[in-house]
C-alpha cells in the first residue's frame, strides 16, 4: 500500500535552532533515507522550501487569484514529505516513527487513493 | 464466524452478508440432511465459500475494484486453509478481530463502537441508546471506522510480539472504558448494566486467548469485584451510597469469588501491572466482611505500588485517602495538602471533597465546610453534587 508522509514541523522554532543541530539533523535523514532505500519501501520524497516561500493560487469565477503564503495557516508546517510503499499501515507507522521530523513534530500519514 | 470470514475477505460488510448467507443456507440444507456434526464449522465454511464467488464477481467486474479483490482473493487462496472441520482457529480470529477494532489508528469512540458491534454482536441501535446518541450518528461512525480500517491499511492480524504489550494495552483500555460506561451510569437503565455484562464477557474471551495474559487476568477480576457491587451503589433514590455504607449481603457473591479466585492466581513475585494492582486492592474491599475489617494498610500499601507504576495524581489521592483510613485523617490530610500544592490535580472535584471529609473527620467544621463548598462547585453529576450538599449541610449545623 501507498502512503505519503507528511512532515510537519514549528519552522519559527526551527529557525531558531543552532546550526549544529541542523547538520546533525540532515545526517540523521540520510540514514532514514539509506534504511528506507535498502528496504526497497521509498519511492520519493523531497525537503521543502518554508512557507514564506509559498505561493496559494485559487481561480475563483473564472479568475486566477494568487496570494502570498501556505493555503493555510497552521501552528505546524509541512516541511517535507516521502512517498512509500509497504505492507500496511502498522509497517508504515513503524517507517513514520523512524523519521527524523517526528520527534518534535507530526508525520500526517495518508493513504494514496490508487486509481 | 463473521471474525473468520472477515479474516479473508477484509471487507467487512462483505463479511456480514456472507455470514446471513449461510444461515438462510443452513436452514435449508439442516432441514433436509439434518445438523452436521460440527455446525460452526459448516456455517463458516459456507460463508467463506459465498465470500470467494461474490470476490470473483466482482473481480469479473469493474476495473477500479478489479485490483483489489484480486489482490485480496490472492490473498485468500494463498491462506492457511483454517477449515474449522479440523478444529478451528476461529478463536484465533476473534482475537485478530479484537485487535484490529481496537487499533490506535481509529478513534477511541470507533474502538469501542467497533468492539461492541462485531465482537459483543450489539446492534447499532443498542450502541447508540447505551452511548446516549442518535443512531443515525452512531451508524455514520461504524461505517467511517470500516471505512477507515479497509482504506488506511489497517492490518487484520495479533500484532507482533514487539508491538503486543502496548496493543493489547490498548485492548484493555476499551474493555475497561466499556465497563466503565456501564458501571458508572446513574440511572441504572437495563442496556447499561449490559455493557459491563458485555465488558466482562469480552474480557473472559481476551483471558482465555491469551492464554491467561497477565494484564487481562488482572482487568477481568477487578470489573468482576467491582461489578460485584453493582446492587449496592446507588440507593433506591438514585443517590450514591458509599462504600462504607454499602449492603455487603448484597454484594454478588458469585462474582465476588470468581474474582478472587483470579486475584489468588496472581504471581506473587515478579512485579504486577496496574489492572492487577487495581484488582488486589478491589479484592481487599470484597474480602472485607465489613467496612471496619477493611485491611487499610494493605490497600494502601498497593496504591503506593499502583503509583510506581502508573504516575499519576490521582493514584496519588486515592493512596491519601487509604492512608487516612490506616494512619488517621491528620496523616492523610498531610498528604493531600502537599498534592494540592502541586496544582496537578486543579479542577478535580475529588481533591477538595477529600480534603473536606478529612476535615470533618478532624472536626474542623468550617474549613470542611468551605472544602465542600469549593468540591460542589466542581462537581460533575448531580448524584455527586447531592452527596456532597449533604455533607455541606451536616457541617454547617450544630
Amino acid at each position: 500500500m501507498r502512503y505519503i508522509m507528511l512532515i510537519c514541523n514549528d519552522e519559527v522554532a526551527w529557525e531558531k535552532t543552532p546550526d549544529d543541530v541542523k547538520a546533525a539533523n540532515s545526517a540523521e535523514y540520510e540514514t532514514f533515507m539509506g534504511e528506507m532505500g535498502g528496504r526497497n519501501v521509498l519511492q520519493g520524497g523531497e525537503r521543502l522550501r518554508p512557507v514564506a516561500d509559498a505561493t496559494t493560487v485559487r481561480v475563483r469565477d473564472g479568475k486566477v487569484v494568487t496570494v502570498d503564503g501556505p493555503f493555510a495557516e497552521t501552528k505546524e508546517q509541512i516541511g517535507g514529505y516521502f512517498v512509500v510503499d509497504c505492507k500496511d499501515l502498522d509497517e508504515a507507522i513503524e517507517i513514520a516513527g523512524k523519521i527524523p521530523g517526528a520527534r518534535d513534530g507530526s508525520i500526517e500519514v495518508r493513504p494514496i487513493w490508487e486509481m | 464466524m463473521v471474525a473468520t470470514v472477515i479474516g479473508v475477505t477484509r471487507d467487512w460488510d462483505l463479511a456480514e452478508e456472507c455470514a446471513q448467507d449461510a444461515f438462510v443456507k443452513a436452514l435449508e440444507h439442516w432441514g433436509r440432511e439434518g445438523v452436521p456434526r460440527n455446525p460452526g464449522a459448516w456455517l463458516t465454511t459456507t460463508a467463506r465459500n459465498r465470500a470467494i464467488d461474490q470476490l470473483r464477481r466482482a473481480a469479473a467486474g469493474a476495473t477500479k475494484e478489479r485490483e483489489a479483490t484480486e489482490g485480496t482473493l490472492a490473498a485468500m487462496e494463498q491462506a492457511e486453509p483454517t477449515s474449522p472441520i479440523d478444529g478451528a482457529p476461529i478463536g484465533d480470529d476473534r482475537l485478530r478481530l479484537m485487535y484490529t477494532c481496537c487499533h490506535p489508528a481509529l478513534s477511541v469512540e470507533a474502538q469501542v463502537a467497533l468492539t461492541l458491534r462485531t465482537l459483543a454482536g450489539l446492534t447499532t441501535g443498542e450502541i447508540a441508546r447505551a452511548f446516549l446518541v442518535p443512531e443515525a450518528a452512531m451508524a455514520q461512525r461504524l461505517v467511517r471506522a470500516k471505512r477507515k480500517i479497509r482504506e488506511a491499511g489497517i492490518p487484520y492480524r495479533v500484532p507482533p510480539s514487539d508491538a503486543l504489550a502496548e496493543r493489547t494495552s490498548a485492548v484493555l483500555g476499551v474493555l475497561y472504558l466499556l465497563f466503565n460506561e456501564g458501571y458508572s451510569a446513574s440511572s441504572g437503565a437495563l442496556v447499561r448494566h449490559d455493557l459491563c455484562d458485555e465488558a466482562i464477557r469480552l474480557g473472559r474471551l481476551l483471558v482465555q486467548l491469551t492464554n491467561g495474559e497477565r494484564e487481562a487476568v488482572g482487568l477481568l477480576s477487578l470489573m468482576l469485584l467491582q461489578h460485584s457491587r453493582r446492587a449496592t451503589r446507588l440507593d433506591a433514590a438514585g443517590a450514591l451510597v458509599l462504600l462504607e455504607d454499602q449492603d455487603r449481603t448484597a454484594w454478588d457473591r458469585f462474582a465476588i469469588a470468581e474474582g478472587l479466585g483470579l486475584v489468588q492466581s496472581f504471581p506473587a513475585r515478579e512485579p504486577a501491572g496496574p489492572y492487577e494492582l487495581q484488582a488486589a486492592i478491589a479484592a481487599c474491599h470484597a474480602g472485607a466482611r465489613t467496612a471496619e475489617a477493611t485491611d487499610w494498610p494493605r490497600i494502601a500499601g498497593l496504591y503506593g505500588e499502583l503509583a510506581r507504576v502508573v504516575p499519576s495524581p490521582v493514584v496519588e489521592l486515592n493512596r491519601a485517602v487509604a492512608v487516612a483510613m490506616a494512619d488517621g485523617p491528620a496523616v492523610g490530610l498531610r498528604l493531600v495538602e502537599r498534592l494540592q500544592e502541586t496544582g496537578a490535580l486543579a479542577g478535580y472535584h475529588l481533591l477538595p471533597a477529600t480534603r473536606a471529609d478529612l476535615l470533618r473527620r478532624l472536626d474542623r467544621r468550617e474549613e470542611a465546610a468551605e472544602a465542600y463548598r469549593e468540591a460542589l462547585a466542581l462537581a460533575p453529576t448531580p448524584a455527586e453534587r447531592d452527596f456532597l450538599t449533604a455533607r455541606l449541610d451536616q457541617s454547617l449545623a450544630g
